[in-house]
């Protein structure tokens, strides 16, 4: 047993997890933050993406005690005050999900792409930027409609 | 995943006399490799030592003709670094086009060259570049260094610490994607060394991992040109063999990397 002391979403947590424990596991399992998805067991659909010290990473593969002194963003900190993020508006309108299983996944990932290669981002790079993010239902063409959409209201 | 003991060590002695100490532990770095490895039960670590906050493996520095980046600097920061992309784009090229941005985002040069995945895309740059891989031990020559699919000269409890690259005349690796893994199908890596030597290394292809490919070397030597690889002849029976492509499809995937690569520089 491990005490992992995290900031997430903001506020200063502190849980006690076994040492094996996946930072996604403690995530939805003892913080009740549900909404990032656990899509594969190969790290790599990426419907688990959280921020861990403000760049994305795969949950499912990353041991919670790692992330011990971090501070961690999941999708559950964009909306604020009942108010959907851009990014989150974006996929609404642009219709970038249907089954919403890989939604946590891309949103924050597009979060962290606009972070790093700003606002306006062109098709090709959203593309080869969501390599590691695999969605089985929409053919990605909305998902790449709404990432730029939102971007450019980020 | 198997129970397992998480260690966070302060200085590289520290880590390893937790390994020494540990019944069956494993240095981790970005996890990219290990964890996965540990969900699928393929590894059983009774203790992990987290090698990613040693201020000894951190940085990138340039000196004496040579780029040294430490173990622990991860796939993206090597990918956006100024010093790297400077002195060899090619370097900086390849760290970006490892797995997807989050792996880049944990992943570091150390765990992969540790690791020496058939696949992987460093060792290609290590070999072809002529680098020198540092460890808490010793300095060991990329050409000495790779052994073998996932094996390399590194003996029990040694940690790499840095790799030294050389800088080249000019230098470009070119990669075939496995399109669902990311991860080399066939990547080819071509340099032209200061001492105007050409060094083509392979990942992707090899039955035994990395390896250089004289055939292509000699026939740059006598034209550095993209025409010169035509003529030379693969042997595929010492090359991997699997659902993503046959021995003599890598065998011509090498010629092609390597004709590209070149195309790019000559
Ligand atoms: C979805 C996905 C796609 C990927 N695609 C690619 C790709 O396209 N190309 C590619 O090259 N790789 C790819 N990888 C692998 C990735 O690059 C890993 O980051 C890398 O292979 C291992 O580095 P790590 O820091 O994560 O090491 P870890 O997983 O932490 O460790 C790997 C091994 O090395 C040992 N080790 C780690 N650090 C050291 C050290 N400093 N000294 C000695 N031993 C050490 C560990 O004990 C372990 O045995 C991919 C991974 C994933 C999950
Ligand atoms: S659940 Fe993490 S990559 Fe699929
Ligand atoms: S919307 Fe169903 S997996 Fe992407």
């Amino acid at each position: 047993m491990t005490t992992v002391a995290m900031t997430v979403n903001g506020k200063a947590v502190s849980v006690d997890s076994e040492d094996r424990a996946l930072l996604v596991e403690v995530l939805r399992e003892k913080l009740n933050l549900t909404g990032t998805h656990v899509g594969c067991d190969t790290s790599q659909c990426g419907a688990c993406v959280v921020l861990v010290d403000g760049v994305a990473v795969k949950s499912c593969t990353m041991l919670a005690a790692q992330a011990d002194g971090s501070t961690v963003e999941t999708i559950e900190s964009l909306a604020k005050n009942g108010e959907l993020h851009p990014m989150q508006v974006a996929f609404n309108e642009n219709h970038g999900l249907q089954c919403g299983f890989c939604t946590p996944g891309m949103i924050m990932t597009a979060v962290d792409m606009v972070r790093r290669r700003g606002k306006t981002l062109d098709d090709t790079t959203i593309r080869h930027e969501l390599e590691g993010n695999i969605c089985r239902c929409t053919g990605y063409v909305n998902i790449v409609k709404a990432i730029k959409a939102g971007a450019a209201r980020m | 995943m198997h129970e397992t003991r998480y260690h966070r060590p302060s200085s590289l002695d520290e880590a390893a006399k937790i390994l020494s100490a540990s019944a069956d532990g494993r240095y981790l770095s970005g996890g990219q490799t290990l964890i996965p490895t540990m969900k699928h039960r393929l590894a059983e670590p009774t203790d992990l030592i987290d090698l990613t906050r040693l201020a000894e493996l951190k940085g990138i520095s340039e000196s004496g003709g040579a780029l040294t980046i430490g173990a622990a600097t991860t796939h993206a920061e090597v990918a956006s670094s100024d010093a790297v992309r400077k002195a060899i784009p090619a370097l900086a090229a390849l760290a970006g086009k490892i797995g997807d941005p989050a792996v880049r985002h944990k992943g570091t040069i150390g765990g992969s060259i540790a690791n020496n995945d058939p696949g992987a895309d460093y060792p290609a740059a290590a070999l072809g570049l002529g680098a020198t891989i540092h460890t808490s031990k010793r300095a060991i020559a990329a050409d000495d260094f790779f052994k073998g699919m996932f094996t390399t000269a590194l003996e029990d409890g040694e940690i790499v610490t840095k790799v030294s690259f050389p800088i080249p005349t000019k230098a470009a690796y070119e990669k075939f994607h496995n399109a669902a893994s990311r991860y080399a199908l066939t990547g080819v890596f071509v340099a032209v060394t200061k001492g105007g030597d050409v060094r083509v290394a392979v990942t992707g292809a090899g039955a035994s991992g990395v390896f250089r490919a004289g055939g292509i070397e000699a026939a740059l030597s006598s034209t550095f040109a993209a025409d010169a690889i035509g003529g030379v002849a693969i042997d595929s029976s010492d090359l991997l063999s699997d659902i993503h492509g046959s021995a003599d499809y890598r065998a011509n995937l090498i010629k092609v990397m390597a004709e590209r690569a070149v195309a790019a520089i000559a």
